[in-house]
């Protein structure tokens, strides 16, 4: 099964994922990392795990990866 | 057997049986016929021959090929060396034993004009390193061909096991000129193992990661104890002693000759390495000196200020005068003859 | 079925700035490195600007040549034509290519050096702090050109693309997953295109910066979509 994997200490705050979201499943967390930038909050109820935040993310903060049953 | 060659070929061939992989260069007189010569040498060898588009590329080819760890080339004259500096400087940041032949023409500028017969004007820069930063290259001065062919093979290692950039550095007429010689057998291509093969591995010596900058400067300390390199002519109980490089020693050593012929007490220190220069061979000079003359074939006196800074280090030489006698174009060795009986009978001034 | 998307595993940190086109690009270039099985088996060659702060503790591993302004074509060829089962690609921006290594530039295609060439366009000197380069847009602010550019940018791919020797020449941008996966397609091209027939190819990547911009990461792409690229139009030119 694939599940998201986020690591919010290297968020940047682009904002690129909450650009292209296709199910505006990513928002600010209202909340700041050891970098000093507000990172990003997925809702999970709403992701699809499409990729789209892995393909725009330049920070590597989002990964899809298969989890260990 | 012993055949007649060119200085220029002679030059191409001996770095194609030190094992050179690629050679790339840029035609420029008095050195044109390197490039020619490997033109056709190189790729016969199943090597890499590249004619670049400007010195500046020349030296960038190597840099980028160099780090590979296999024996890269290039050669150029004067002004194109000029252009070279800052890939000189970045080969020897990255421990890059490039070779790099200086064929001196003469004159700052573009220089040439009736000078293409050569000089040594270039020996201030060469010396010095010439590019930003603290370094230097190993710099090796043949007084002929066939010397000349025996120090691309020979020291070629040495500028590997250092990891330091070498110059060859010689003037128009002996690369244009031709005299018997014979060449040393081919030697097998290797690269070195800290060159690069695609692998994300790290040269311990000058990769990336160079936080220890005062390894430069103890490569060069080390450099300065082990690579001199010189000649003593005539010099057991000489109270004269002739300081000169390349083509200028020949002529000297034709003077000094007729010097002895006629009784007169006077010898010859040739450094064969320019930097480092031979503080040892001033060292080991008897105890009978009484005088030291720099010749040069340079505009202005510059291998002066090694000599001067030689004698400075070696404490029974302190004291003893100086002469130097720079000159615009190879001096005839009877013009030198009458110089030098003219400073041991104190018509001349001193410099130092 | 929901597929794997994995971080390229030689990038340890990204130093970029937020929202830089650098980072998406490095990305790509590992991803498809990674999957091409050339990760052990390519040399970086990296000019001076934003893509030479690519250092080896921060990604690619050691295997990137530091290269001085605008000579990575060069030094790359140097590489490849002794080493010639290696991937060599150099990483410029558009001052190393377009001002101090324009010569190069044009040279590597012209005489069809064996390599490829990643040239990232962000339309200033984005490392000594936005000055005006060669890409700089008619108007355009920068630190050297503060009542804006009064000359006009220069587009290389007209250039590029009538060279004979050149193979693939490509402009992209990050703006958009569409573009993205564009972006990787070229990439992938262009490391075809070398391994399997030695050919040259050169890819120009549109790329925000949004520090030197004084824009918004978001901005910057809408800047990108809106203005830039009708000087620099996106898509393949040759090949």
């Amino acid at each position: 099964m694939i599940k998201m994997v986020t690591h919010p200490e290297r968020c940047k705050s682009c904002r690129y994922c909450e650009r292209d979201c296709p199910k505006d499943a990513i928002k600010p967390s209202g909340k700041m990392n050891a970098q000093g930038y507000e990172y990003m909050s997925v809702d999970e109820d709403l992701c699809i795990l499409c990729g789209t935040c892995y393909t725009v993310c330049p920070d590597l903060v989002f990964e899809l990866l298969e989890a260990e049953a | 057997m012993k055949e007649l060659w060119k200085g220029n070929h002679a030059f191409g061939e001996a770095a194609a049986r030190a094992g050179c992989k690629l050679y790339v260069g840029y035609p420029i007189t008095p050195q044109s016929e390197v490039v020619e010569y490997m033109s056709d040498r190189m790729p016969e060898l199943d090597r890499v021959f590249i004619q670049s588009e400007s010195e500046l590329i020349s030296i960038m080819t190597c840099f980028g090929a160099g780090l590979s760890g296999y024996p890269v080339m290039t050669s150029s004259s004067g002004v194109g060396i000029s252009l070279m500096q800052e890939g000189i400087t970045a080969c020897f940041n990255k421990g890059i034993p490039v070779l790099i032949v200086n064929v001196n023409r003469t004159g700052t500028g573009m220089g040439g004009g009736p000078g293409f017969s050569g000089s040594q004007d270039d020996y201030g820069r060469e010396t010095n390193g010439g590019g930003n930063g603290y370094y230097r290259n190993l710099v090796y001065i043949p007084d002929s061909i066939q010397e000349a062919i025996d120090m691309i093979y020979n020291n070629w290692p040495i500028a590997f096991k250092y990891r330091n950039p070498m110059v060859l550095y010689t003037e128009g007429r002996l690369a244009q000129m031709m005299e018997a010689v014979e060449f040393p057998e081919f030697r097998e291509i290797v690269a070195a193992d800290w060159g690069m093969t695609g692998e994300a591995k790290l040269d311990p010596e000058f990769g990336p990661h160079r936080g220890d900058y005062g390894k430069y400067a103890r490569k060069i300390a080390k450099m300065e104890e082990e690579c001199q390199d010189w000649e003593d002519y005539m010099l057991d109980d000489a109270e004269t002693v002739v300081v000169a490089v390349g083509l200028c020693s020949r002529v000297c050593r034709g003077a000094i000759n007729a010097l002895r012929k006629e009784g007169v007490k006077i010898g010859m220190l040739r450094p064969k390495a320019a930097w480092p220069f031979p503080r040892k061979g001033f060292e080991a000079l008897p105890d009978t000196v009484k005088r030291i003359i720099c010749v040069e074939n340079s505009d202005g006196a510059q291998m002066l200020k090694d000599v001067v800074f030689a004698m400075k280090q070696v404490k029974a030489l302190n004291t003893i005068p100086v002469y130097s006698k720079p000159n615009h174009g190879l001096l005839p060795n009877k013009v030198l003859k009458e110089y030098f009986q003219n400073v041991i009978n104190g018509n001349e001034k001193e410099v130092g | 079925m929901a597929k794997e998307f994995k971080a390229p595993k030689n990038i340890k940190y990204v130093g970029f700035c937020p929202g830089c086109g650098h980072s998406i690009f490095v990305r790509l270039m590992q991803e498809v490195l990674e999957e091409k099985g050339y990760l052990d088996k390519n040399v970086c060659v990296v000019g001076v600007g934003c893509s030479a702060n690519v250092h080896g503790d921060n990604v690619y591993g050691d295997n990137k040549m530091e290269c001085h302004h605008g000579r990575p074509p060069v030094a790359g060829n140097g590489m490849k034509r002794v080493r010639p089962d290696v991937f060599v690609w150099t990483y410029q921006g558009d001052g190393d290519a377009y001002a101090i290594g324009m010569g190069e530039t044009i040279l590597a295609a012209e005489q069809g050096f064996p390599i490829s060439v990643f040239v990232i366009n962000n339309c200033n000197y984005g490392m000594t702090g936005g000055q005006m380069a060669p890409t700089t847009l008619h108007g355009q602010v920068t630190t050297t050109t503060t009542k804006g550019r009064a000359d006009y940018p220069i587009n290389v791919m007209p250039l590029i693309q009538s060279i004979d020797n050149v193979a693939f020449a490509a402009r992209a941008t990050v703006t958009s997953p569409a573009e993205i996966r564009k972006l990787k397609k070229y990439i992938e091209k262009a490391v075809d295109l070398q391994m399997n027939e030695g050919k040259y190819s050169f890819v120009e990547i549109v790329s925000p910066c949004p520090t030197n911009w004084h824009k918004s990461p978001v901005d910057s792409c809408k800047w990108i979509d809106e203005e830039v690229t009708k000087v620099f139009p996106l898509g393949v030119f040759k090949g």
